[in-house]
């Protein structure tokens, strides 16, 4: 028994893939945490499907996937950004133009063109099979990079995503943390996209955050809580996968979902009030007079 | 431009400033001195909260000028309406995001803490520290946020609408708070409709729509010429104690007389 749940860590691209998806799991269950809180969800599933374009482009033109999928996901980041802070339009329609404009470029890219080198299937639903130590690598520098901005800008970025405008009068530069939080969003749904899935990323992203808020009223806790959640769901999803033979996104994302419904029972109202709470509106709305 | 005087925080002159094309502000002078408690008062959209965010810098005027103080240390208290009270931030976490420009670790450090534990008390919710803010009562609210807005140890506090959708015990305990705390030293700004229970208990009132139309001593100000180009109805100014009442004159007509009588 022991060994048979053991046999699957003697391939190297398990114990790949095993990595990559502990920590694209914690690297969601962190930055969740603000996309949840800033009511940023329509965002994420947004840009993980923008992002799906510029994949296919990358993968058209043979220019290296990381480097031609980030700049189209950080161009589109920064792009749905200003539009959600200047409000020139309505920012739900906005987001809808340009990230499903994008996701439908990458759809007609690979019917008229073909895939080259990585798998259509596994952009849009993840695989284990293609993660190699490049991957490992891309998602540890992000890991590191989104871990720093959260410690040196803790208390900045929690000012932000709480109350704003008092920021902004605070002195925090509330535009630059908005912008740093989006590019470290693109940059964590590509360093994911390829264990999670362009279509299962959302999922990483407001799952464990929400399970988090559950348990808990206090901000650090519940960063602390999703990043944990989110590498444990990582890890056992992507053991289940093995030995389920099931792609690693369903796997991870029915973890989660499964862990969450346990904690939805577990704690009853305390943990449904919590949870209800997490997409009001926040003070983002700016009021004339 | 003008100069601001010896004990000016800060002077608006001929500030003109709205959202998009339409106007908000026209035209506006305003000067604040230290130690003053100021009530800025007028009808919905007249710019109010506008006003508050020029002094506060967070919107910059399309014409005219402000002139701060240099070094003029301020604090923002918004309208407890748009909290998202569901926000999961424990009082101490909300009290400490006021100390965003110092420190760069995530945890507080041990002279903040005491900071916290002192300003928390003074304010009487000590006790709340590990409270979450959805979980108090609507006066502790206002004072967390107050708390918050004093632990950056300001000269200058902007409170929007303090006690706006508030009953009578709280807006007294709000104003008491408030009186206290000017009494101690700080210059406060605030914004409110309510001119019977907070307009007219402040030194100095500004009538404001788009302009500022009175500025002064409730009693100079608190006028029916001067409250009907404010809100652009008519309204009477009745004396009860020592102070003015003002009644809209609707009110007024049907009214039973004892009102009247009784002021």
């Amino acid at each position: 028994m022991i060994g048979e749940l053991l046999r699957p860590f003697d391939f190297e691209f398990f114990r790949n893939g095993l990595l990559v998806a502990t920590m694209a799991g914690a690297l969601c269950g962190a930055i969740g945490v603000y996309v949840v809180l800033k009511g940023m969800s329509y965002i994420g599933h947004g840009l993980s499907h923008a992002i799906f374009g510029g994949f296919a482009a990358s993968s058209l033109i043979g220019v290296n996937f990381l480097l031609g999928a980030g700049v189209w996901g950080v161009a589109s980041a920064l792009m749905i950004n200003g539009v959600t802070r200047r409000r020139v339009i309505g920012s739900d329609a906005a987001i809808g133009v340009i990230t499903t404009a994008s996701f439908a470029l990458g759809l007609a890219l690979f019917a008229l063109f073909g895939t080259a080198g990585r798998s259509f299937d596994a952009a849009l639903f993840g695989s284990i099979l293609g993660v190699g130590t490049d991957d490992v690598i891309a998602i540890l520098v992000v890991c590191v990079l989104a871990g720093a901005l959260i410690f040196a800008r803790y208390r900045a970025l929690l000012f932000t995503t709480f109350d704003p405008e008092v920021a902004d009068v605070a002195g925090v530069n509330t535009a630059r943390m908005d912008a740093l939080l989006m590019v470290v969003l693109a940059g964590s749904i590509l360093a994911t996209m390829q264990v999670l899935g362009v279509t299962l990323i959302a999922a990483a992203l407001v799952i464990p955050a929400s399970t988090a808020r559950m348990l808990t009223n206090s901000f650090a806790r519940m960063l602390q809580l999703a990043t944990v959640i989110g590498a444990v769901c990582g890890f056992v999803g992507m053991n289940l996968s093995y030995h389920l033979d099931v792609q690693s996104g369903p796997t991870i994302v029915l973890t989660a979902a499964t862990l969450f419904g346990a904690v939805f029972a577990v704690t009853g109202a305390t943990g449904r009030r919590r949870a209800a709470g997490i997409t009001a509106p926040g003070p983002l709305a700016a009021r004339a007079g | 431009m003008s100069r601001p005087e010896r004990d000016e925080l800060l002077r608006l002159a001929g500030v003109t400033c709205g959202y998009a094309s339409e106007a908000v502000l026209v035209d506006v002078d305003l000067a604040i001195r230290s130690h003053e408690f100021v009530g800025i008062v007028g009808p919905s959209g007249a710019g109010k909260t506008t006003a508050l965010r020029v002094i506060a810098g967070s919107m910059r005027p399309a014409h005219g000028t402000v002139t701060r103080r240099p070094g003029l240390r301020m604090a923002y208290v918004p309208q407890v309406e748009t909290i998202n009270w569901s926000f999961p931030v424990t009082v101490r976490e909300c009290v400490l995001m006021s100390r965003v420009g110092g420190r760069r670790l995530p945890w507080a450090s041990r002279a903040e803490r005491a900071q916290v534990t002192d300003v928390l008390g003074r304010l009487d919710i000590g006790e709340l520290a590990d409270r979450h803010i959805r979980e108090l009562s609507g006066g502790q609210q206002q004072r967390v946020f107050i708390a918050r807005a004093l632990l950056g140890e300001p000269e200058l506090l902007l409170m929007d609408e303090p006690t706006s959708g508030v009953d009578v015990r709280l807006r007294h305990e709000v104003l008491h708070l408030l009186d206290d705390l000017n009494a101690a030293g700080l210059a406060i700004v605030l914004t409110t409709h309510d001119l019977n229970g907070i307009a007219a208990h402040l030194p100095r009132v500004v009538c404001l729509n788009r302009r500022v139309i009175g500025d002064g001593r409730p009693h100079d100000v608190l006028t029916s010429d001067v409250l009907e180009r404010t809100y652009g109805a008519s309204m009477q100014v009745l004396e009860h104690g020592g102070m003015p009442v003002v009644v809209d004159s609707y009110r007024r007509a049907h009214a039973p007389h004892s009102v009247e009588s009784a002021a």
